[in-house]
């Protein structure tokens, strides 16, 4: 080999903090705070709140706000999402930023039908200024919508699936033993 | 540091290299076994789909890790991305003691006597490198049975009338269908089609001092609880370690073979679990490290006498990457089909793997393992919402009333999809990672056509009430049946190594992994791969005993 392992690892370290991100914590969020979260801040945990019950509306079962999909974001982009921390800080920021604009209110005062039409123009791309250029909003929104899916249907270990609400939901025995249906609140 | 010398070193614990570290240490050579991972049990994961092989987008609990690992994927376009292994694009492997024999859904096909002899059978197909293998099904029928009994199948050797010819049974009954194949066997039969019990490397009765399947909801994509899933790290590996003749080395990560002054392979090079760097002599090596990370260890392996990498003198390291085109359909029920008998897949039909009109190849179609919450979320009709409440009603709805009937069709192998190591990426320790590239052949998109009307055709007659069919694109293939990057053959001008995974020009290193699969087969690749751990260790260890030394 041409390279020393020393060498490479240094070298490899400085791509790792360029390309996947570290705990490095951008822009100006002072965390942990006393909510417990690791990365987002107040007001962005309340307008991931108001997206992800956009993604899973609350309807005869819980959505996404009380299944705690906030809280899986929050301690995956303090983990295996760290790659993402910029993407959110940026885009959570531009999505307030374009609901002021154009209706000057944030996100998450919006109408329900309001708050649904801002993300609709996200995943088709409609926002094209600032940050949002080159497929950055399509990109996001495809982000926001797989994680707030992943918060509510993935396993209750990692902050979302509060109180298994969607196995229990879709009626779905946890733990998968067959004739042991333990439900721990 | 240098490590005492033995006569062999085996890269790689999976399906390939358990095989051959158990037929080379009973044949009384000496060997030492790496493997990238470690030990893994169900508790890496538990329940947890999003960890789970399966969808991985939180990490790989089986490994291999996002911190130290990575691959280039180059775009259509000509740019290329970093990708992590928890990302779909890496064309992810298991990286633990068994490998993906641990995580596997466990089907265990054999390949049929045509699948060894594309060309001959379907004449030459224009863009595609589709070639016969230099070796037939008759001659890998006995390693097929090896593969059966040591390892452990459980199948009804007698319904499947388009199986090519076995000499012995399975070692264990067939599992009962569950709820949906239930439901889809009439349906099946009602079309003509002769349907029958998936053959599974599963204990369906207590074998090999191991019990029976309890029929888990999370087996495919998961280590099992129990050990009923039969695979290398709980059969043959152990074997090999009984011997006494076999030392497993986990957390050694193989960088590159060394070679001497005059171009001879004296061993491989490798990282421990400390990052130390360490040289292991030896006799022989094989490679059986995956269809992505073998031609990736030739091609990082260079000399003045190998100047494009170890095998590499006619470009053919890395060439012909191919995986399956998944292909299927899917159905939407009135009624509850979903009994939680784990893993879901039990019924399959080969009617269509051979001798279609029109189509080069085939594919068997299975009912598909069982649904996962998370994944069932990308499961909608065409045009459907993808989030908000239609798309949480369709989950509520569904998911218990749908059934997906699903297969794996041949790819035509691709000579400029490829595997290559890239000239700036490297991982943790400083080696080149792979860098894959290409596409699939058109033809693949016919028979994605073909096998996803006969779906759902199927669903149809069960009486689903709404259908619609999964077709995948032409983009670049591989995923966790990628295979083809080392092929065997007659011609040294044409492949990598000879019939018995020799490395063409270096008598004393082979391959033993789906590497060397010429065509991956209509089929689930895990038990060919085994097949082949027997063919190139039994041939190893019958050369030894007659004293030859590869030299």
């Amino acid at each position: 080999m041409k390279h020393t392992s020393k060498l490479s690892r240094r070298e490899f370290m400085k791509r790792a903090a360029l390309g996947a991100g570290t705990l490095t914590l951008i822009g100006g969020c002072a965390t942990p705070d006393r909510s417990g979260r690791k990365f987002l801040s107040d007001d962005e945990a309340s307008l991931m709140e108001a997206i992800a019950e956009q993604i899973i509306p609350a309807d005869e079962w819980p959505g996404g706000r009380d299944a705690g999909v906030v809280a899986f974001v929050d301690k995956q982009l303090a983990g295996p999402y760290r790659r993402f921390q910029e993407d959110y800080r940026k885009g959570l920021a531009a999505i307030t930023d374009s609901c002021l604009k154009q209706y000057r209110k944030k996100f998450e005062v919006l109408s329900l039908e309001q708050q649904t039409a801002v993300l609709k123009d996200l995943e088709s791309g409609n926002y094209e200024d600032g940050v949002w250029g080159s497929g950055f909003s399509r990109r996001f929104f495809e982000m926001l919508r797989n994680h707030s899916l992943q918060g509510y249907y993935g396993s209750p270990r990692h902050g979302g699936n509060k109180k298994y609400v969607s196995y229990r939901m879709i009626g779905l025995d946890y733990p998968p033993v067959i004739g042991q249906n333990r439900y721990r609140s | 540091m240098s490590k005492q010398h033995v006569n062999a070193v085996v890269v790689g614990a999976g399906a390939g290299g358990g095989v051959v570290a158990k037929e080379l240490s009973l044949g009384g050579l000496s060997v030492v076994l790496l493997e990238r991972g470690d030990w893994v049990s169900y508790d890496a994961h538990d329940h947890d789909e999003l960890l789970s092989q399966r969808t991985t987008v939180l990490g790989n609990a089986t490994g291999p890790d996002d911190v130290r690992y990575r691959r280039v994927v180059v775009n259509d376009d000509g740019s290329s991305d970093i990708v992590f292994p928890s990302e779909w694009a890496y064309n992810n492997v298991a990286a633990c003691v068994g490998s993906g024999t641990v995580t596997y859904g466990a089907m265990a096909w054999r390949f049929m006597s045509e699948d060894f002899r594309m060309k001959t059978t379907y004449g030459h197909v224009e863009g595609s490198t589709m070639e016969d293998w230099p070796v037939t099904y008759d001659d890998l029928e006995s390693c097929y049975e090896k593969a059966e009994w040591e390892i452990g199948v459980a199948g009804d050797a007698s319904s499947n009338p388009f199986a090519s010819p076995r000499k012995k049974p399975y070692p264990m009954p067939p599992f009962a269908y569950n709820k949906e194949a239930s439901m889809l066997e009439s349906a099946m039969k009602r079309r003509g089609l002769h349907p029958f019990p998936i053959p599974m490397l599963r204990n369906s009765v207590p074998y090999n001092g191991r019990p029976a399947c309890v029929r888990r909801r999370t087996c495919c994509g998961f280590a099992c609880p129990l050990d009923a899933k039969c695979g290398t790290q709980n059969t043959v590996i152990p074997a090999a370690l009984s011997t006494g003749n076999c030392e497993l080395r986990t957390n050694c990560l193989a960088s590159e073979l060394v070679i001497d002054g005059s171009g001879k392979i004296t061993g491989v090079a490798y990282f421990d679990g400390d990052n130390t760097k360490h040289i292991q002599s030896a006799d022989l090596v094989v490679i059986a490290a995956s269809a992505t990370e073998s031609p990736r260890l030739l091609l990082n392996s260079r000399s003045k006498h190998f100047p494009a990498g170890v095998g590499n003198r006619h470009d053919w390291v890395g060439r012909n990457l191919q995986g399956h085109a998944y292909t299927g359909a899917f159905g939407l029920f009135d009624e509850d089909l979903f009994d939680d008998v784990g893993p879901g897949a039990t019924i399959a039909i080969s009617d269509f793997s051979h001798h279609n009109p029109g189509i080069i190849g085939g594919g068997i179609l299975a009912n598909e393992f069982t649904r996962m919450p998370y994944l069932f979320t990308g499961v909608r009709p065409p045009g459907s919402p993808t989030w908000g409440r239609a798309h949480k009603e369709f989950q509520r709805t569904y998911f218990r009333r749908n059934a997906q009937v699903v297969g794996p069709i041949q790819e035509m192998p691709v000579f400029d999809s490829r595997v290559q190591v890239d000239p700036t990426v490297m991982d943790f320790w400083g080696i080149p990672v792979a860098r894959l590239s290409g596409h699939r052949h058109p033809k693949d998109a016919e028979g994605c056509e073909f096998l996803s009307r006969k779906a759902e055709m199927i669903l149809k007659e069960a009486g689903a009430f709404h259908t619609w069919r999964h077709l995948p694109g032409l983009g670049l293939s591989g995923g966790q049946h990628q295979a083809g990057t080392c092929r065997m053959g007659n011609d040294p001008q044409t492949s990598v190594t000879d019939r018995y995974g020799r490395v063409h020009d270096t008598p004393n290193v082979f391959i033993a992994d789906a590497s060397l699969h010429v065509t991956n087969g209509g089929f689930n690749p895990a038990l060919t791969i085994m097949a082949l751990g027997y063919w190139v260790g039994g041939h190893i260890s019958n050369e030894w005993q007659k004293g030859n030394r590869f030299t």
